[in-house]
């Protein structure tokens, strides 16, 4: 059950990355940007991936008419996240100790799981849906106007995860670094969980 | 169908060889570029880069052009000392003072001989130089912006040609004059030249850091013509050698009068002794003037300031500073090897290279053997200095560059050839023609410590039948040997800009990384820059009015001005707000007495138009940036000069 603490400790620990390294990537690449254009999604903002990029995608993007990329102080999310995050750091190291001195069950790392994974699929679906909005709320006095084959005017949502052709640009959305650091920790709670379950009768519990 | 292709090349192959290779010795079909690959040494498929940046003088042009090599390909022209309709350089209101001379506004020059920074011998590519022959003048040119950032003229100088060559840390570029003249100028008799006209050598100092150059000292030389120079390296690091001719100072008929002497001299100038002899006091201030032009770069400013005095030195006031070493025959290229031993001098009128050596020059000094004077300054014997001479049986040889592996190459302008040889031996191991009239070549890298010696450049006078014919003027044509193996092959041959008289390679990877791509915005510190649209306005100070604009992809801000007035002098100050790679902004206004200013991103600069007419005149931009270039577009209302409408502007209304 130690060893399995431990682990539990160290899991919600990595989550501290998230303040330091992007959770999102995207890239929008193409032909006249032999060096692409890319947005590092933060868990309090959105940054250039290299200097003045944002700026020069806003540049771009104002022609179809999205608007300009938020600011922090132009989303909650982007005040909300680094509160929920820490506090999922300091519950799950809190359990984690608390299993050390054995106060608590294993079973308690499961639920930190549980509800990590939650939030986690609740930030997704956050995310999606400003991306839906961003690509799809257009300006009605957008310069260009394109339309779909059928008809319906051209939307501009980034994907989620993975790659999408969107007029000359390649764009591709993936999961950055402080993104990996949370799916280890986690992995790492769901580890310790494990551990736990394995070694249940060999302890006092 | 592929064996077909090959018989094909075979046979075309030998008809080339039949028909070609006339002065070729009747050897092989070694230049022919479909026998030998040579298309493929030379092609550089698209998205690929070039292996080396090569910066050719303009000469009557006054700018600088960039090539790459081994393509060919140029990549633009760098203003230094000429108008420059493509960026209105000379009429951007803030770079006109880089042109500025005592002698007023002067917005043309002859620019010769361009030299790259170097460290210890080294090409180090912060900046490069280039002189302006006609009105003398030094330029220094950053190799980051590729923008003339300086221009210092030089005094009691004229011809200025022995220019800019630098020594080995960039501690000095000099200046030494062809034309010697009356020193101070004044009014006297052009036969008495001989005695009385002096040939000024100025050694202006570099600031290692910013680059900031000042004459340090003028060497006051006897009246002779100072061709061409050239600065020791290695052991001979401290020497600066120039060429001479005229040293029979005629003043007339100079074709004749000045190729009497069957030897004319390299004057070794031991330059460290009299920055010694200076740096403790020595050497006479003298009133002077002329103009030293500084751009500022984050200002986007060049001032003008007039200097009122220089430094100059007497050479018999310092002792072991200068000697003459015989040389024949009014020689022009002086060059010295990678290893600061050998000091070539090229008798323009003799078919032999004489080559001195710095160790047995250093040896007659010592030993005190001299063969009488000149002015005063110890003449050496011809035959204590030898080190060699090249038998070429090649006719007017000019210029001598090294490829770093014991070989040089010397062009010889008559008999139109490059012929390599082999230093210390002075065998000659290859020779082959030039199309035509060569004058400098140069291999990159090729006068320092440590040239890169994979291709020499030929810069020839004379295209005739190179291109297409454009009726009697032709650009002149540049041949690009590759130089790796024991014969030189001619692999390409490309038309340049102007009259190159020398050019300065370096290798790509030295100069691109740090090229800059933008200018930053947040450190525009131009007085009329507005770096937000929301700084936008126009303000009038008497019949002057000043509009401070930005431009973005794709519009103006204001882009509606109203209440200027017939006899108003209009500036428009425009501040290009993109902060992306070659996103530039035009702005060309109708009527204006002036060129457009391309402005780069990041970059403010200014623009003067003095309406004539009442009316609503147009402005727009001038390179195309956008799908809606067309729409990037704006109007001056022009009320007469006894309206009473008060300035106004708007965008989006
Ligand atoms: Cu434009």
């Amino acid at each position: 059950m130690k060893k399995a603490s431990i682990f539990m400790i160290i899991g919600p620990l990595l989550l501290i990355g998230l303040y330091f390294f992007p959770l999102w990537n995207i890239i929008l690449g193409a032909p006249q940007y032999p060096e692409p254009l890319g947005m590092n999604i933060h868990i309090d903002g959105i940054r250039d991936m290299n200097e003045f990029d944002l700026k020069n995608i806003d540049g771009l993007n104002h022609y179809i008419g999205m608007r300009t990329l938020p600011k922090p102080e132009d989303m909650w999310e982007f005040s909300t996240f680094p509160i929920v995050i820490g506090g999922m750091v300091a519950l799950g190291v809190l359990i984690g100790l608390l299993g050390y001195f054995g106060k608590l069950s294993y079973k308690w790392f499961a639920g930190w799981f549980i509800l990590m994974s939650i939030l986690g699929v609740l930030g997704m679906y956050d995310f999606n849906a400003w991306m839906v909005d961003y690509g799809t709320n257009l300006d009605p006095h957008a310069i260009m106007k394109l339309a779909n084959p059928d008809g319906t005017p051209m939307t501009y949502k980034p994907p989620l995860l993975g790659h999408a052709k969107m007029l000359n640009f390649d764009v591709t959305s993936l999961p950055e670094t402080g993104a990996w650091l949370m799916f280890l920790g986690m992995m790492l709670t769901l580890l310790a969980f494990y551990l736990g379950w394995k070694n249940r009768n060999s302890t006092t519990q | 169908m592929k064996k077909y292709k090959y018989q094909l090349i075979a046979l075309f192959g030998s008809a080339l060889m039949f028909t070609g290779c006339g002065n070729q010795n009747g050897e092989s079909s070694s230049n022919s570029a479909l026998a030998s690959n040579n298309a493929e040494k030379v092609y550089v498929a698209p998205g690929e880069q070039d292996e080396f940046y090569a910066f050719m003088s303009g000469g009557y042009s006054g700018n600088l052009t960039v090539y790459g090599l081994p393509s060919g390909r140029m990549f633009k022209e760098i203003p230094v000392f000429s108008q420059f309709a493509t960026s209105g350089y000379g009429y951007s209101e803030e770079t006109k003072p880089m042109l500025n001379t005592s002698f007023g506004f002067v917005p043309w020059d002859d620019s010769h001989h361009p030299d790259i920074s170097q460290s210890k011998g080294e090409l180090d590519g912060r900046w490069i130089f280039i002189n302006g022959n006609n009105t003398p003048r030094i330029a220094r040119i950053s190799l980051t912006t590729f923008e003339t950032e300086e221009i210092i003229e030089i005094p009691n100088s004229a011809g200025n040609h022995s220019s800019s060559f630098i020594t080995e840390n960039t501690e000095y570029v000099v200046a030494g004059t062809r034309f010697s003249v009356p020193v101070p100028q004044r009014d006297m008799p052009i036969n008495e030249y001989k005695a009385n006209f002096k040939g000024a050598l100025s050694f202006i100092s570099v600031d290692p850091e910013h680059g900031h150059m000042d004459i340090k000292f003028q060497l006051m030389m006897p009246g002779f013509n100072y061709d061409l120079s050239h600065p020791g390296r290695d052991k001979s690091h401290g020497w600066f050698f120039f060429t001479t001719y005229n040293t029979e100072e005629a003043n007339s008929l100079l074709e004749v009068n000045a190729s009497q002497n069957d030897k004319d001299f390299i004057a070794a100038v031991n330059w460290k002794v009299i920055e010694e002899y200076v740096n403790n006091g020595g050497g006479e201030l003298m009133p002077a003037n002329y103009a030293h032009n500084v751009y500022d770069e984050s200002t986007h400013t060049a001032t003008s300031t007039m200097k009122k005095e220089v430094l100059t030195v007497d050479p018999l006031k310092v002792p072991g500073a200068v000697y003459f070493l015989p040389t024949p025959k009014s020689p022009h290229g002086c060059d010295v090897d990678p290893t600061g031993q050998y000091i070539i001098g090229n008798g323009k009128l003799s078919a032999d290279l004489t080559v001195h050596s710095f160790d047995r020059m250093i040896e007659a000094i010592e030993g005190k053997k001299f063969d009488g004077e000149a002015y005063g300054i110890p003449i050496l014997k011809f035959e204590d200095v030898l080190a060699g001479t090249v038998k070429s049986g090649g006719l007017g040889p000019l210029h001598t560059e090294f490829d770093g592996k014991g070989n040089a190459y010397t062009t010889f302008f008559i008999s139109s050839e490059v012929v390599k040889w082999k230093l210390g031996t002075w065998e000659v191991i290859d020779r082959k023609p030039t199309f035509y009239s060569v004058g400098h070549l140069m291999i990159p890298g090729g006068n320092s410590r440590k040239p890169f010696g994979k291709y020499v450049v030929a810069m020839n006078k004379i295209t005739k039948d190179r291109y297409l014919p454009t009726g009697p003027e032709l650009e002149h044509s540049a041949q690009l040997y590759d130089i790796t193996g024991d014969k030189m092959e001619l692999i390409y041959d490309f038309p340049t800009h102007g009259e190159p008289h020398y050019a300065a390679g370096i290798p790509a990877e030295l100069l691109a990384p740090k090229s800059k791509k933008i200018y930053r915005l947040d450190e525009n510190k131009h007085p009329y820059a507005v770096t937000s649209p929301d700084g936008a306005k126009v303000v009038r100070e008497g019949n002057e009015v000043h509009i401070y604009m930005s431009m973005i992809r794709s519009h103006f801000t204001p882009d509606n001005i109203e209440g200027v007035k017939v006899g108003d002098k209009v500036y428009f100050h425009i501040t290009n707000h993109e902060q992306d790679f070659d996103v530039p902004h035009g702005f060309a206004m109708i009527g204006q007495n002036t060129s457009e200013l391309l402005i780069m991103p990041g970059q403010t600069k200014s623009s003067v138009w003095e309406p004539k007419k009442p009316g609503v005149w147009p402005f727009y931009c001038t390179d195309f940036c956008s799908a809606l270039h067309q729409e990037m577009q704006g109007y001056v209302r022009v009320s007469p000069a006894d309206s009473n409408i008060e300035l106004s502007w708007s965008l989006g209304d």
